[in-house]
């Protein structure tokens, strides 16, 4: 027990496979699919093959969107650096491949992620190996998502879905939507739960997929639901409308999700910054850190602003994902780690084009990418304002009534 | 007209005179008023009866420009084997795992300093701004639960068993969470202690550890700061000249020294044969010179500006190496002890605006409830979370031999931009309260600035 914030060893080769992947199957084909947005990156099926070859060995130390799941397994001695870590860890390699890329990988959905935070034992098996998008956004309300309009109606064994969700990331590939949905709007948050609908269930069409600024590797789809059928089992979690617990299960989710996002973000911008480093040096500036940035040129005074404010992202990251790895309540160490990422993460590719001048503007390298592919993760599951509210809330002790 | 007479001068002042750039030229208008301003001056001084403590001899920090000898030490009586390395701890054993929880030693340590911190340091803090200097009872305190010993090995009478950067950061940011200026005082001599045990040769620690370790502990001082604009701390301008017999000549200014007034023994940073390197000086050396250098903050740490005037050193005097490594050790090991004085001052900013914003209503209902106070609230708490990774992580790899470099250096950078901010966002928290004296954050305001400007003074 000694305070040590250097990466985990465990975690080092795992983070290193993990490297090599994106430097050799992601960057070679991050242009491409930059360019050719919805066309089917073939490649990562044999990726995905190959990482779920590494899951089922062990190999992988239960990195991934699953990996967030909580042990509730009884207490073992000293401290844990486990699957949250890996997790973190390996998606920050990825991101540093190629963000849209990773967010197409199959089976790293994020309704992968609500599975293994809110599903019982029952379901986790009944839905292993299915790759579940999440569908919470409507086309009124994405951050007040307790004001979700889309219905689920009790119907004999069955639940009757209808409503529209909006930006579903891989809602197309997917193999599955894990959607939000509310049992009776009148009784509030504490009604929503959500629902794993597999695709092809009569009544849920693709309507149509967004053209974006960033990721555009990534699907990004628009699902109509009318009359769509699911079995009441596909119910995540428990049935029950329970307004003191309330949203809490579903928000769960997010606990668990906030440290992946600001590792996404994390890989995202150190790749800017590796790249930058270089092309600075070629261009003759060493970043030296000794001498004070004052003394320095200003460009090389920029990037070791920038590499700190990298640094406390990486760490703040890891330490949401050592607190959930040691079940501790997370809640606030995860929206600091997601609110910092998000916004160095952006700072940081875009001030690394302006560096890179046209070399950084144009698309010959894939600098003027990360800067547009950084954007969203300061914005999607949970935006920079609503971590800085759940912040204020925790580090104030205010309630949402008085804080709003 | 006298009263700038008296004022010796401190030699080129970099930039103009009162804080004008040379680009500014006096017309008609201009000579009058100067003329004016000069005879309103004196008669202040004569109105509020300062004019015969102007006469004094007496030594004040608060006045600059009256420079007197330094306080002769207690004579260190010589001891231990020229030529003989000293006894170094050990690194810490790198551990591979991700680890936020302190040891059980270093929890108590911070447990006892927290306590103290907040008890007796914080009490005292204010007066001690004004005073430009620690009071006897809170440096008293902090010797009582031996903090110079902290980074002494135990076979030299100190308390460490293993490097102890990690240590002396959690204790560093645990007083200064009290007060920034009191936790540089009372952390200045152990710093030169600390200095002695990693770098010390068996004479050096033979010789000046006894004293940190016994009941009677010397005010000492680590001196690298120079007043120069654009000071670079690694090409000190402070010059180290061999004399050929055995002796080397010391040369130069050092500013914004802590504890220098009464500082026994000397840290002090010069150029030798091209290459910067640390030197003990004892007080009372002939051609040592200290005056009253007050600053913006960090004032009860009484900061003095240091002048050599061919002051002769033994060679066994150097500290450390000669070919600059030690140097940089000892600058980075400086930078992090600043880290984490920033981390808790950052705290104590943290903690005092927290019930202020939710007391203080406006518009019907506490301002807390605002967004705008409640972001800035927030976002003090993740940078100061991320000032306090990045300290934490550079120490760890410091207190296990690691190279460290990279690590102090963004945290360094973070601190200083973050930490500033914090200070900014304090004031700015309590409104028109935030300005004035009767609340602290101004003084954490003028703390704050100091972090990323300052070298050596303390180290971990």
């Amino acid at each position: 027990m000694a305070i040590n914030l250097d990466d985990p060893k465990k975690f080092r080769p795992l983070a290193g496979q993990a490297h090599q992947v994106a430097m050799n199957m992601l960057r070679p084909i991050s242009r491409k699919y930059d360019r050719a947005e919805h066309e089917y990156p073939k490649e990562l099926d044999m990726l995905a093959a190959m990482i779920d070859g590494l899951s089922e060995s062990g190999a992988s130390e239960g990195a991934g969107a699953a990996g967030v799941r909580r042990d509730d397994k009884g207490d073992d001695a000293g401290v844990r650096n486990g699957t949250n870590l890996a997790s973190v860890m390996s998606i920050q390699e990825m991101c540093w491949g190629d963000v849209g890329l990773l967010l197409s990988m199959p089976r790293q959905g994020l309704g992968n992620s609500a599975i293994a935070s809110v599903a019982n034992d029952e379901q986790l098996a009944r839905f292993e190996g299915v790759w579940a998008g999440m569908a919470i956004t409507e086309p009124g309300t994405g951050s007040d998502s307790a004001n979700i309009k889309t219905t689920a109606t009790l119907d004999g064994d069955e639940y009757v879905l209808n409503g529209e969700k909006i930006y579903v990331t891989s809602g197309d590939r997917c193999d599955a939507v894990v959607v939000w949905a509310t049992l009776d709007r009148s009784l509030g948050r504490a009604a929503i739960k959500s629902f794993v609908v597999p695709k092809g269930t009569p009544g849920m069409r693709v309507d149509r997929l967004e053209h974006k600024l960033g990721i555009k590797a990534s699907d990004t789809a628009t699902i109509i639901f009318e009359d769509c059928r699911v079995p009441k089992e596909n119910l995540l979690g428990s049935p029950e409308v329970d307004v003191k617990q309330g949203f809490a299960g579903a928000m769960a989710t997010f606990d668990n999700t906030r440290p992946l996002v600001a590792a996404m973000a994390v890989g995202c911008a150190k790749a800017a910054l590796d790249l930058t480093r270089e092309l600075l040096e070629g261009a003759g500036v060493v970043i030296d850190y000794d001498r004070p940035a004052i003394s320095q040129s200003a460009a090389a005074a920029k990037f070791l602003q920038m590499e700190a404010d990298w640094e406390a992202a990486h760490l703040l990251m890891l330490q949401a994902a050592w607190m959930a790895d040691n079940r501790k309540p997370n809640s606030l160490e995860a929206s600091m780690a997601k609110a910092k990422a998000g916004r160095v993460g952006s700072d940081i590719t875009l001030s690394c084009v302006e560096l890179a001048g046209s070399v950084g503007y144009s698309e010959t390298e894939l600098l003027e990418k990360w800067a547009r592919d950084s954007k969203i993760l300061d914005i999607f599951e949970g935006t920079q304002q609503i971590q800085q509210l759940i912040v204020a809330r925790r580090v104030l002790g205010l309630s949402s009534t008085e804080l709003k | 007209m006298s009263l700038t007479k008296s004022f010796k001068s401190t030699g080129p002042r970099p930039g103009g005179k009162h804080g004008l750039s040379s680009q500014e030229s006096r017309d008609p208008i201009g000579f009058a008023v100067a003329a004016l301003s000069r005879v309103a001056q004196s008669d202040l001084i004569d109105r509020l009866g300062l004019r015969k403590q102007a006469e004094q001899a007496v030594f004040t920090v608060t006045r600059s420009g009256f420079r007197t000898m330094t306080t002769a030490s207690r004579g260190f009586a010589k001891a231990g084997k020229r030529g003989k390395p000293g006894v170094r701890v050990p690194a810490a054993a790198p551990k591979g795992v991700f680890d936020l929880t302190p040891t059980e030693d270093e929890q108590m340590l911070v447990d006892v300093v927290t306590e103290l911190a907040e008890e007796v340091v914080r009490p005292a803090a204010a007066e001690a701004d004004e005073a430009c200097a620690a009071p006897e009872t809170v440096l008293k305190a902090t010797l009582e639960i031996g903090l110079p010993g902290l980074g002494v090995p135990e076979a030299l009478g100190g308390i460490s068993e293993e490097r102890s950067a990690m240590a002396g950061t959690l204790v560093a940011e645990a007083l200064a969470r009290g007060d920034m200026g009191l936790a540089v005082s009372a952390l200045a001599p152990g710093s030169v202690a600390t200095a002695l045990a990693l770098w010390g040769t068996d004479e050096q620690q033979q010789t000046y550890l006894p004293a940190f370790t016994g009941a009677d502990v010397p005010a000492a001082a680590l001196a690298l700061n120079e007043p120069t604009v654009l000071f670079d701390v690694l090409s000190p301008s402070t010059t180290a000249t061999r004399s050929g017999d055995g002796h080397v000549v010391l040369q130069g200014v050092k500013s914004l020294v802590a504890r220098g007034s009464d500082a026994e023994l000397f840290v002090v940073g010069a150029e030798l044969d091209g290459k910067p390197v640390l030197f003990l000086v004892e007080g009372g050396a002939p051609g040592l010179e200290v005056e009253g250098d007050p600053g913006m903050g960090v004032r009860a740490a009484g900061l003095t500006r240091l002048t050599l005037n061919d002051v002769r050193v033994p060679e066994s005097a150097v500290l450390g190496a000669v070919d600059g490594t030690t140097y940089a050790e000892c600058v980075r090991l400086s930078r992090l002890a600043w880290c984490a004085l920033a981390v808790g001052t950052g705290q104590a900013v943290l903690d005092y605006v927290t019930p202020y914003v939710k007391e203080r209503e406006a518009f019907g209902e506490p301002i807390a409830h605002r967004q705008s106070v409640a972001f800035m609230v927030a976002n003090i708490a993740i940078e100061l979370q991320s000032m306090r990774l990045l300290t934490y992580k550079a120490a760890a790899r410091a207190a296990a031999g690691k190279d460290f470099a990279r690590e102090v250096a963004l945290a360094r950078k973070l601190c200083a931009d973050k930490g500033m901010q914090i200070g900014l966002d304090g004031v700015q928290l309590l409104g028109g309260h935030g300005f004035v004296k009767e609340h602290p954050v101004e003084r954490w305001y003028r703390d704050l600035r100091a972090i990323g400007i300052m070298e050596g003074t303390v180290l971990v």
